[in-house]
């Protein structure tokens, strides 16, 4: 078995992901099957796509079961951008979806000056710079850091999300999925 | 606000790099992968890619470039060129690229843009806008429309755009610094971000760029010199501009 299943929910790009997971040594594998997520040393829910139709594959694929079951054995799992944002109980997103709820809060349209909002960002209390593409972002009580003001990674349990991508931001994003993988 | 970004822009026929970059140190200039990774490790904040040839075998061989690319680079990267149906969208995103840049085609069929955005978000399409005289050109500036270009901008960002790529014909290529006027005029219309193209020649243009827009599209200025991508992010930055720090995370 792999160190890391990625989560396959029909939604196009896991390149970038599994990209990084090799680049800092560890093995992955796309799917959708709800044995290997609960069994995986380490499951990512990447952010790629809109939330209705993410929670339509997960719910279709028995993948979004399977994450709830492995979130109460306690099975470390990252949640990136939409992946953090699945986690939590709903998302205004498409005209207001159901998300897995693992975690209390919601998601909502994001209020800034420029939406969405693209670019490099400094985390509170973290303090590198990583790279942010959203225009929806969480309301919830387990946040771990902040950009902005804004919620950026949230972590309850065996759970952790962020809103970042990692994959995607150069060195300080490595370094952060390194340390999340050094678990496995 | 996230930070200012500075995005290299290279432009690509039959999975070459054509145009414009010399360079003694790299093994191989005309290869995509090794010069997209080369100004990654310099600190470029994105790459664009314009695929300047995008005839269907061009376009074939840029789809494996993408997928190249994408396994080796980890900041953010375009897709422009050659972008004229979801499908070709897909294809590239599916492949491994953060965005596509929509130019003529969108134009020609503006639903396009809200139709790719429905797929994969907003964030996922950039439209690009030659812009002169105060209306849109086509065929790489040479053919003037009738579509004035703020009214055009507007429009894109309503359809679902998640950034304008906005070149001045009147500066690209001059080096004697971005169209600030312009670049304010559009980003003042709208409230999705603005990449401002065209007129790089040096730190100040640059640094006077990012003042007014979210980003800075560079190209002869660094394909020149592609070793020296550090030391003009740090005049940028000597200039008062702040830019992402580069250091990871010990």
């Amino acid at each position: 078995m792999s160190d890391v299943v990625i989560v396959d929910y029909g939604a196009g790009n896991t390149r970038s992901v599994r990209a990084a997971i090799t680049h800092v040594g560890k093995s992955s594998e796309v799917s959708a099957d709800p044995a290997a997520i609960i069994e995986a040393p380490y499951v990512v829910l990447p952010g790629v796509g809109s939330a209705r139709s993410a929670m339509e594959h997960l719910n279709e694929t028995g993948a979004a079961e399977a994450l709830r079951q492995r979130y109460r054995d306690d099975g470390p799992t990252l949640g990136i951008c939409l992946g953090m944002q699945l986690a939590l109980e709903s998302s205004e997103e498409d005209g207001g979806v159901k998300c897995l709820g693992l975690l209390e809060g919601k998601v909502v349209r994001l209020e800034a000056e420029r939406v969405p909002r693209l670019g490099w960002a400094i985390i509170d209390p973290w303090g590198d710079a990583y790279y942010f593409a959203h225009s929806y972002v969480a309301e919830a009580p387990d946040v771990v850091a902040t950009s902005d003001g804004l919620t950026v990674a949230l972590r309850r349990g065996s759970f952790l999300g962020v809103q970042f991508h990692p994959e995607k931001s150069a060195d300080a994003g490595l370094n952060f999925l390194g340390q999340c993988l050094s678990l496995v | 606000m996230p930070l200012p970004r500075l995005i290299p822009c290279l432009d690509v026929a039959n999975g070459r790099v054509v145009k414009g970059v010399s360079f003694v140190g790299l093994r191989d200039v005309g290869d995509p992968v090794e010069l997209a990774t080369y100004y990654s490790s310099g600190g470029a904040d994105e790459l664009v890619f314009l695929d300047i040839a995008a005839t269907p075998d061009d376009t074939k061989t840029m789809t494996s470039v993408v997928a190249e690319v994408a396994d080796v680079l980890e900041i953010p990267f375009t897709v422009g060129g050659g972008v004229r149906s979801v499908e070709d969208a897909s294809r590239i995103i599916e492949s491994g690229a953060d965005r596509v840049s929509l130019n003529s085609a969108a134009l020609a069929e503006p639903s396009l843009i809200g139709a790719i955005a429905d797929r994969y978000g907003s964030q996922a399409v950039v439209v690009a806008i030659d812009a002169g005289e105060g209306v849109v050109h086509t065929h790489g500036g040479r053919v003037a429309t009738t579509t004035p270009t703020l009214q055009w901008a507007v429009e894109a960002a309503e359809r679902g755009a998640g950034e304008i790529l906005l070149t001045s014909i009147r500066q690209d290529g001059q080096r004697s610094g971005f169209d600030l006027e312009l670049t304010a005029a559009v980003r003042g219309a709208i409230s999705i971000p603005v990449i401002a193209s065209g007129g790089a020649g040096s730190a100040q243009h640059v640094a006077d760029a990012l003042r007014v827009a979210d980003a800075a599209l560079i190209a002869s200025i660094v394909h020149e010199n592609p070793s020296g991508l550090p030391g003009l992010r740090r005049e940028i930055e000597s200039l008062g501009v702040h830019l992402r720090p580069l250091k990871g995370r010990a």
